[in-house]
């Protein structure tokens, strides 16, 4: 019976390990296609054409992906402002650092410079993230709070 | 300087850490006056939470003075008093300029993060996990406030730091819970939650005409604060049925307004397997309130169970013709209505500042706000 038991316990196991794993690869899928790597990215500027690309030139964030990037611009409907549109050109090859950053997700930086055009568009300046705590470095504890041994809280 | 910093597993711990700096041209420096607890920060000490790395430092509700002063800043001066909006907007976005800042475009460092999470970038927050934005919080003796013209305010003179403090956060969420379910005069509202933001909606209800008030929650002490500060009837759920109460209330109609403010997480999960593979709990609060509101009635929704939850009532809302919206708190817009109110001692907001510690203490008010929700509505921390 205890042997009974234990392998009872030890399929169980396995089934939540199974159950969270397969769980775990939808979100990722999920995240991946949300990212659509290989078309186009686009955000809607709060700004007319003519403030997102001034004089036609790309701003500071895109003008690091030059090259690697096609980028298109049309009026967004509504009186939204700009649909300011990038992709990865096929093939292409990645600047700099660029390059080491990518990992199979050309998406994402393009996607990341184009959210940076757009708060300098509308806001001025690229929001800058506070010193993170690697930064800080660590220091010693003055007072501490256990956690709560029965589960979270409610 | 000192502050509160989340460490694995949950563990809270007063560090001393680098002095904040100005970032960007719109920042600026506040020295902490007061910070509070909130129930969406319980989710974070469970360690369940992903993005809080170790150092990172808590607290999203708080006002201060002004110690330093970016080159883009108009509206503030170094000694000013100010109250600081919880979240991060940039004021100059499409949905700032349409009065929605808790969806701006431009409230974090990273909007992909936020992406990721919500399907689309929305506002940062002070003290939370990187895809808020990425901005320490307020649980500290200074804190970097970035588009301080958008998200700090002066405080009146007239105003005292613990009811000017719950303009940063409790009281723009109860705000909107109220003025988001569209609350009529004449209207029946009922408010699930009697915490801060519970008692702030209900009185923010009274405030804009409706008829009767009345805050379901399972603590008595809490319940007792809402009817003594706020005037609301009240509903103890321990042992009473909410929905045939409701109904009683309201003429067997159903409230015509139902407001889910619970913090914290969701309620329980439906089953043991359920736990055990994490899928997501159930929203009592919110079922509840979908199933308890009258036809064609609205239900707005403020926690929701803080992130992912299950077993919503779909039919209900089809069949009943709700308007279910949610939201997180517009403070940008309603901050500075709301000082007018506590300055013309409309809003009276003293009492949800039910304990006091000093920065050194913060685990032990985060403790006993954890753990003793009975006495403790809010625990707030005083740097200086």
């Amino acid at each position: 019976m205890g042997q009974v038991g234990t392998v009872v316990a030890v399929a169980g196991a396995l089934g939540v390990a199974a159950a969270r794993a397969a769980r775990t690869a939808v979100i990722r899928q999920r995240t991946r296609r949300a990212r659509h790597p290989g078309g186009w990215q686009v955000v809607t500027v709060d700004r007319p054409p003519e403030q997102v690309l001034p004089t036609g030139a790309w701003p500071v964030p895109l003008r690091r992906l030059d090259g690697a990037v096609e980028v298109a611009v049309a009026p967004a409907p509504g009186g939204r402002g700009t649909e300011l549109a990038a992709r990865p050109r096929p093939h292409a090859a990645w600047p700099g650092l660029a390059a080491h950053l990518l990992g199979d997700d050309p998406g994402l930086l393009v996607r990341q410079a184009l959210w940076q055009v757009k708060q300098l568009a509308e806001t001025g300046e690229v929001l800058r993230v506070d010193r993170t705590p690697g930064e800080r470095g660590p220091v010693a504890p003055t007072h501490s709070f256990p956690p709560r041994a029965d589960g979270p809280p409610r | 300087m000192r502050a509160l910093c989340w460490t694995t597993g949950g563990e809270l711990a007063v560090r001393q850490v680098p002095d904040p700096e100005l970032r960007n041209d719109h920042d600026v420096i506040v020295r902490v006056r007061r910070s509070a607890t909130c129930g969406a920060d319980l989710p974070l000490l469970t360690g369940q939470v992903p993005g809080l790395a170790a150092g990172d430092v808590l607290g999203h509700e708080f006002l201060g003075d002004v110690v330093e002063v970016g080159p883009g800043v108009r509206r503030h001066r170094i000694g000013d008093r100010v109250v600081v909006c919880a979240s991060v907007a940039c004021g100059a976005c499409w949905y700032c300029r349409r009065g929605l800042p808790s969806c701006c475009d431009n409230g974090s460092s990273d909007p992909t993060a936020s992406e990721a999470e919500w399907g689309h970038p929305v506002a940062g927050c002070f003290g939370q996990p990187r895809a808020a934005g990425g901005f320490a919080g307020s649980h500290a003796e200074y804190v970097r406030v970035p588009y301080a013209d958008v998200g700090a305010f002066p405080v009146p003179e007239s105003v005292g730091d613990d009811r000017a403090l719950f303009a940063s956060d409790a009281a723009p969420a109860g705000w909107l819970g109220a003025e988001g379910g569209e609350v009529r005069p004449g209207d029946v509202v009922a408010v699930w939650g009697a915490g801060a933001v519970g008692q702030l909606a209900a009185r923010a209800a009274w405030l804009l005409g409706a008829e009767r008030v009345v805050v379901v929650d399972r603590h008595p002490g809490r319940l007792l604060m809402a009817r003594q500060h706020v005037g609301a009837e009240t509903i103890d759920r321990r042992d009473t049925d909410v929905a045939a109460q409701l109904r009683e209330f309201s003429g067997g109609r159903g409230p015509d307004v139902c407001v889910e403010a619970v913090g914290g997480p969701a309620g329980e999960h439906r089953s043991l397997a359920d736990r055990f593979t994490g899928r997501a709990r159930v929203p009592e609060a919110v079922r509840e309130a979908v199933y308890a509101c009258r036809k064609g009635g609205s239900v707005f929704v403020l926690n929701g169970g803080a992130r992912h939850v299950d077993a919503f009532p779909a039919g209900t809302v089809v069949h009943k013709g709700l308007t279910v919206r949610g939201g997180r708190q517009h403070g940008q817009r309603h901050i500075p209505m709301l000082l007018d109110r506590m300055a013309r001692d409309e809003l009276r907001t003293e009492h949800l500042a039910s304990h006091h510690f000093p920065l050194e203490r913060a685990a032990e008010g985060y403790a006993l706000f954890r753990d003793r929700p009975e006495e403790c509505l809010r625990a707030v921390f005083t740097p200086q």
